[in-house]
């Protein structure tokens, strides 16, 4: 029997976790609806006013999708982790990192990808409006990505801890803020009227270098917690 | 194959180490020859700093003139920058005593990493708290969003997140590793934290002024802070090999990593 | 010397609390964390006595 090619074994890992995700789609669901629940708490803390939430609304609307990426990575390893199927994917000839890749990018269109196509109306909710709505969207196309891949470093690296919630999201957030600072700075120039393609090129940048090291960072995590 | 040249290799090194300086350093390497070497050298480092420190303190209170600017609230400088700059200093030895550990899998390198973190978590809480006494009178508030604060606290919280996971894995060696790793991604980050706090701080305009000496220091003044600066390097020093001497006495306790007590002290005790 | 009296070098200028807590508590912290290695090398010391 021949062995699977490397793009095989990727469209393997992706179509597994897609198929069982779209069994529990709860999952999906919680994503999209946790967003918008949180988005629209803002408003009722801080009060109606257009040109307030104009204002607040790209720090608010990225920090909601980086919680969002927090609380999904639980799944992203765990029940891999806990029904032994990880551990046969460290014994996989193919090598690790892609196969990670594979799974942070299903993370993503679980949790990332219906944030991004939810964003032009919550943009919408916070007075966002034209230039700036595309520019959130593409700064959280960018973004979202590059949050799933970062955040499965702390996800591999707390796998299987007591109390990994938590653990995860302090691990991880410092690493996320240079993404939030350029996403949702995109979006503060563009709605300032300054141009945002400095910032976006920036998050650019940060997709590639996560997209360059964040996949073998997850594989040796992987490989320390499952020795 | 491999592995017998590069033991004939190493070999060859420490007969060439002992040739040349007559001492055999790699011997030192073995926690139980680094427990009473470290323990030699702990009182020359503290008598250093205290030394140092009397001396920069010196020099900062009264050779030191008043500044025209700030007054005498400058003076803060003397305990903030040394703190500041140790902090980082300190997250980059200790991140490459991480990658030591994992490339040569090495213990005692993992050991000397797990005593820098608390030290380091200490001088950068300190940078944070000596900046804010400084921000509140130059600058009217408690906490400025300036650029090199922000990416103190950030730094402190990757110290606590490193801490807090090695405490959080009971397998020591599970712990070791993953604690390293996120050492090793972590200093990556620290740069790319100070640049986009800077840039977040450029594009929000009014937000703040950057908490800097004025350009132009006296040469007392930069004199006495690099001293201080000295003082707390030996400091550090002093109180990262008594830290690792604790870790080496309690690691002897569990046989991990599948050892019995090696110490001749501890032995002796048992 | 610089200060004409105990009580100016006490109240730098006016900026005294700031600049004595700031030094005041690096040399707390600092001393508390010889305080605390030195505790816990007492104590894994004693543990490896049993």
């Amino acid at each position: 029997m021949s062995q699977p090619s490397l793009s095989e074994a990727l469209r393997g890992v992706v179509r597994r976790d897609l198929l069982l995700a779209m069994r529990r789609r709860s999952d999906v669901a919680m994503s999209v609806f946790f967003v918008v629940i949180v988005a629209s708490l803002f408003p009722l803390g801080v009060g109606p006013e257009q040109a307030v939430l104009r204002m607040i609304a790209s720090g608010v609307l990225w920090v909601t999708a980086l919680l969002a990426c927090l609380l999904s990575l639980g799944r992203l390893f765990t029940a891999d982790y806990l029904d032994g199927v990880l551990e046969q994917t460290l014994l996989i000839p193919q090598p690790l990192a892609v196969l990670v890749v594979g799974k942070m990018f299903s993370h993503w269109v679980i949790s990332g990808l219906p944030v991004v196509l939810l964003s032009p109306l919550l943009g919408l909710q916070f007075g966002l409006s034209g230039d700036s709505l595309w520019v959130l969207t593409l700064s959280l196309l960018l973004g979202t990505p590059t949050l799933s891949m970062i955040g499965a470093i702390g996800a591999a690296l707390t796998l299987g801890l007591r109390g990994s919630g938590l653990l995860v999201a302090l691990l991880v957030l410092p690493l996320f803020i240079p993404v939030l600072i350029f996403g949702a700075g995109a979006v503060t120039s563009s709605v300032a009227g300054i141009g945002s393609e400095a910032n976006l090129s920036l998050l650019g940048a940060c997709f590639m270098l996560s997209l360059a090291f964040a996949p073998w960072a997850t594989a040796v995590a992987l490989r320390i917690a499952l020795e | 194959m491999g592995h017998g040249r590069c033991v004939t290799y190493c070999i060859g090194i420490r007969h060439l180490r002992m040739s040349t300086t007559g001492t055999n350093w790699f011997k030192y390497s073995s926690p139980q020859a680094f427990h009473p070497l470290a323990g030699r050298l702990i009182p020359w480092f503290a008598a250093a700093a205290l030394g140092l420190s009397g001396i920069g303190l010196y020099m900062g209170f009264f050779v030191a003139p008043t500044d025209a600017t700030q007054g005498d609230a400058y003076r803060i400088i003397f305990v903030h920058v040394p703190a500041a700059w140790m902090s980082m200093f300190l997250y980059v030895i200790m991140a490459v005593w991480a990658g030591i550990g994992l490339g040569l899998n090495a213990r005692p390198s993992f050991m000397m990493a797990q005593a820098i973190a608390p030290t380091g978590a200490l001088f950068t809480f300190l940078a944070l708290l000596t900046g804010s006494m400084w921000g509140k009178p130059t600058w009217g508030a408690w906490w400025v969003w300036d650029a090199r604060l922000t990416s103190e606290l950030i730094l402190l919280f990757q110290y606590i997140g490193i801490i807090l996971l090695r405490s959080s894995i009971d397998d020591l060696r599970r712990a070791d590793r993953a604690s390293a790793v996120l050492a090793l991604v972590g200093v990556i980050n620290v740069p790319i934290i100070y640049f986009s706090v800077r840039w977040w701080n450029t594009l929000h305009q009014g937000a703040s002024v950057s908490i800097t000496a004025a350009p132009s220091m006296a040469g007392t003044m930069v004199t006495a802070m690099l001293v201080m600066t000295l003082a707390f390097w030996m400091y550090s020093f002093a109180v990262t090999l008594a830290r690792m001497r604790c870790v080496i006495v309690e690691r002897e306790r569990q046989p991990s990593w599948g050892k019995p007590a090696a110490i001749p002290d501890v032995a002796e005790a048992r | 010397m610089q200060w004409g009296s105990l009580a100016e070098f006490v109240a730098m200028g006016g900026y005294g609390l700031y600049v004595w807590i700031s030094f005041g508590a690096t040399a707390l912290c600092m001393g508390g964390e010889v305080f605390v290695v030195w505790r816990r090398s007492a104590a894994a010391a004693s543990r490896n006595e049993l």
